[in-house]
């Protein structure tokens, strides 16, 4: 059955060549010489005032990444990437760590004033009634440019700054954790980010305490010819709590840009991390020129009993989708989740998933994923789903729909699931019915259709997580989730 | 691995050498011979790192290649088929490869059934028959390593053609029989002209207790209107390494429906490539595996729908025990112009023992926008509650377990027409139960 009007109306509205946020900024900016050597990544540890021990732990992964070759499995194809014709650090020459707002170039103030991030606190305090805030971390091409609600966080214990500030104040706790979920030579883009990463945010959230506010972090590339490599680490300790935020846009431009980032979760027990991204990196035009190649690995990392974690991702951006946000359900009875939405159009290339490697006991897992495919993209949801042997009770269900709109595009599924343990119980895409008898039955007693309580049911969390979303496509997002799958296959 | 040149393994340089001995002395033209070999010598045996081998890999689990057979002598031939059991009840005409040959002897050629038509493979390959053309009919088959070794090393085999309606099954009896271990290479081409039906068995025996390597292949060409029932029995020795394809292209408005039951095999691997071929065809293909031991059990399957208006069902159940490995890989692709498919892939996999695993991988590949495939894959052990509900109405729990067991690998048994054949596939698997410890 093909896709229904108002779905194919839905994903033309976010079509690759009504890209909003495609305008460039005009900053004088300072970048590193081009190219990647051993030069380079000590004049970026050098700008970044690092530690010795920081510099050596980057030049090691560069000499791994020098042995490595470019992993080629993924169904997305693109011309050989030139490592040496990119700049791998670029920062505004005004100021490029500024104290305050006051101190920031207005020109970057203007233009996360267009993206609609709120980057003054007074701002959003003036409103009537403010419902909830959202501390921001605006990261522009290869630094902060301003971190919001820092003084109220520390207040509650609670650590949020660019994590080249905590490699500074913080470092053993930076490097207690950095490279723990992610290793170094985990893979070739994440080796190449261990040696180059420029910023990102980090994250502590000491035991028992609950994250007051949303945390966020907005990436902006900007400069020509530049790849941003940014570094993400969230701890959440004991019994605590915090819920994170991602957005990324880039200008319209002809060339390709690299972004490959690492970020790492690291749930300790009882703790519960929510991961949420709205990816919207510049997709290139309708013939395929431009577009930004997104090799981002992201892993959480469930290590106390108890533990959550949970992945929800919107992604409509980038000319090239090569991410599988994971959960290592270490930790017994710990709980992974992965949400998907992932529309691709033009000529768009996706290959998005998960894994959720089960090693503890009870350990449970859940994925939901939506493909949409229009244009001429191809939408490849790949995810493993593993049990160890040790891993008594695992409970996995997923379920992947895809859907295609027109005969141009292609939908691929490719699960992988491994079970070492006879006592672990996998459904991929079982029926509906057996998510939840007793909710679809709740449901339905009230008067719903199977087909609207199912999607209550399923898309109910996602919902929830993205009306929290602060950024002003937001809306757009919302609209997403609603998206009719009627006619998806799966 | 891009830019990584692997070392030849020990196999690898055996076949090398393997084939530079026996390429002269087998039958028809070298030179078709000598491109497969070497599409297969460009990437050597599959490993894990090459995806359709990911969790078969061949590199580690073929150490070593046995010398190819030699062509039995006529007592050989008589003694092996007396003591093959597998289906040898049924009443069907027999057409028997001993270590890798056609047992012509066996075969009463002036007798036939009407409308079957057969014609050795050697003497084919010798004499350049005009029904050669046709042999490799299926892309995705050429460009697989194992298929690639048997067109290479293919000694002997059968083409049988089958006109209008042919009521008495054809019972293909692959046993592979000596003292020492030898591998062998079957190729069997089943060519099912317009309008034809027939029944077909298959089925794999060798000696318990040998590193028997047989690598066989069935081609089928099924014409338009054309309705084929195939059921493949695996009964190969404990100790074989047993390497197996089935390429199938089907015509418009057929109806086909294929079994294959696995039973025997240190290591088995079996590769189905179907391709739907005309329009309103519908296609059944399914898979019963028991794995005890250490035994390893793959299943690898693809169905393109190449035309519009198809539909076809996979239904792959596998029973896994002790410290087995059971692995299945499913893949349904659907074309731009393939609209209207209707495919559903689902794999069943139950885990007896906490050392067992299984490995799923039930793919989806689709271009065309008015379709309708679903994929499903299950894993986990006996449900408990049923085991108790059997319990408490006093049936013992070895019992309760096998009667659960063979519910859940009769589903997938139970599209088998032929009455008898089906018995003999339950009492296959009742006697699997048995054995059970």
């Amino acid at each position: 059955m093909p896709a229904v009007q108002e779905t194919i109306d839905q994903v033309r509205s976010i079509d690759v060549d009504q890209y909003k946020y495609g305008f460039e900024t005009e900053v004088e900016m300072e970048k590193a010489p081009k190219g990647l050597s051993e030069d380079v990544i000590r004049f970026i540890s050098a700008k970044k005032g690092e530690p010795e021990w920081m510099l050596a732990w980057r030049l090691d992964a560069y000499k791994r990444w020098l042995t490595m070759t470019e992993p080629s499995w993924a169904r997305v194809s693109y011309d050989k990437i030139d490592y040496n014709d990119i700049y791998y650090y670029a920062a505004p020459k005004k100021n490029p760590a500024p104290k305050s707002l006051d101190e920031v170039d207005p020109e970057i103030l203007r233009t996360y004033e267009k993206l609609g991030i709120p980057l003054r606190e007074q701002e959003i305090l003036a409103g009537v009634e403010p419902e909830r805030r959202v501390a921001v971390d605006a990261v522009f091409d290869s630094v902060s440019v301003a971190t919001t609600f820092k003084e109220e966080l520390k207040k509650a214990g609670v650590i949020f700054m660019p994590i080249s500030e905590a490699i500074r104040e913080y470092p053993d706790l930076v490097r207690q954790y950095l490279g723990s979920v992610v290793p170094v030579t985990d893979n070739f883009f994440a080796t190449l980010n261990s040696a180059v990463f420029t910023d990102g945010s980090f994250v502590y959230v000491p035991p028992g305490v609950r994250c007051p506010m949303e945390l966020s972090t907005y990436f902006r590339i900007n400069e020509k010819n530049t790849g941003q490599f940014e570094r993400t680490l969230i701890i959440a300790d004991k019994g605590s709590y915090v819920s994170y935020l991602e957005g990324c846009t880039a200008p319209k431009r002809d060339e390709n840009q690299l972004h490959a980032a690492v970020v790492e979760l690291v749930a300790l027990d009882d703790a519960e991390i929510k991961y949420s991204t709205v990816q919207n990196w510049y997709p290139g035009d309708a013939e395929g020129r431009g577009g930004i190649y997104n090799f981002v690995t992201k892993r959480g990392d469930c290590r106390g009993k108890n533990s959550v974690i949970t992945w929800t991702q919107v992604e409509t951006g980038s000319a090239i989708t090569w991410k599988y946000p994971s959960c290592i359900l270490r930790g017994d009875n710990s709980r992974g989740e992965f949400y998907s939405i992932a529309v691709s159009n033009g000529m768009q290339q996706v290959d998005s998933g998960t894994k959720m490697i089960h090693l503890g006991k009870n350990t449970t897992s859940r994925i939901i994923s939506k493909g949409i495919a229009a244009g001429k993209s191809e939408n490849t949801y790949r995810g493993l789903v593993s049990a160890h042997r040790k891993a008594s009770g695992a409970r996995n269900f997923t379920n992947c729909d895809s859907l295609l709109i027109g005969n141009q595009c292609g939908a691929h599924t490719v699960p992988y699931i491994e079970s070492k343990n006879a006592s672990a119980v996998f459904e991929h895409e079982a029926t509906t019915s057996k998510i939840s008898e007793d909710q679809m039955f709740y449901c339905q007693q009230r008067g719903l259709s199977e087909e609207e309580a199912t999607a209550l049911i399923v898309n109910g969390f996602v919902k929830d997580v993205l009306q929290q979303l602060p950024m002003e496509f937001a809306v757009e997002a919302q609209k997403l989730i609603s998206i009719s799958l009627e006619g998806s296959v799966g | 691995m891009a830019g990584v040149t692997l070392m030849k393994t020990p196999a690898e340089t055996g076949l090398v050498q393997a084939f530079e001995t026996v390429k002269a002395t087998l039958p028809g033209d070298v030179e078709s011979r000598a491109q497969a070999f070497e599409l297969f010598e460009r990437n050597g045996l599959p490993h894990r790192r090459v995806e359709e081998f990911k969790y078969t890999d061949l590199r580690a689990l073929m150490r070593e290649v046995a010398p190819f057979a030699k062509v039995p002598s006529a007592d050989e031939a008589k003694t092996a088929l007396r003591d093959a059991k597998a289906l040898a009840e049924i009443n069907a005409l027999q057409v028997p490869f001993v270590n890798g040959h056609f047992v012509r002897d066996a075969v009463d050629f002036k007798n036939l059934p009407e409308g079957v038509e057969i014609v050795p493979l050697a003497e084919a390959l010798a004499s350049g028959h005009d029904w050669l053309t046709r042999l490799s009919p299926v892309e995705w088959a050429r460009q697989n390593p194992v298929y690639q070794l048997n067109s290479s090393f293919m000694a002997d085999g059968v083409m049988i053609r089958i006109v209008g309606q042919v009521t008495t099954p054809v019972h293909l009896r692959f046993v592979t029989s000596s003292a020492s271990a030898v591998a062998t290479a079957t190729r069997v081409l089943v060519l099912i002209e317009d309008g034809a039906s027939v029944k077909l068995l298959e089925t794999h025996e060798s000696t318990n207790g040998v590193s028997h390597q047989p690598n066989d292949v069935v081609e089928l060409i099924a014409g338009d209107q054309t309705n084929v029932h195939h059921v493949r029995v695996n009964a190969e020795g404990d100790q074989a390494l047993a390497l197996s394809t089935f390429a199938v292209k089907i015509g418009a408005e057929a109806s086909f429906n294929s079994i294959n039951v696995v039973a025997g095999s240190a290591t088995s691997r079996h590769q189905v490539f179907a391709i739907l071929n005309g329009e309103n065809t519908k296609a059944q293909i399914n898979g019963a595996t028991m794995l005890k031991g250490r035994q390893h059990g793959d299943s690898t399957l693809v169905v393109e729908h190449a035309a519009p208006h198809c539909e076809s069902r996979e239904l792959f159940k596998t029973v896994v025990d002790n410290e087995a490995t059971g692995v299945f890989q499913g893949k349904i692709i659907v074309p731009h112009h393939a609209q209207k498919t209707d495919g559903r892939m689902m794999s069943a996999a139950l885990l007896l023992a906490d050392g067992a695993a299984m490995n799923n991988k039930p793919e989806l590949e689709i271009f065309a926008d008015d379709v309708q495939c679903a994929h499903g894959a299950t894993c986990g052990q006996l449900d408990e509650d049923l085991l108790f509900y059997l319990m408490a109405r006093g049936i013992p729990k070895k019992e309760a377990e096998s009667l659960l067991i063979q519910a859940f690998l009769g589903e997938a048994i139970e599209f088998v027409d032929n009455e008898d054949v089906r018995e003999a596939l339950v009492h296959t698997v009742e006697e699997w139960l048995k054995a059970r410890t």
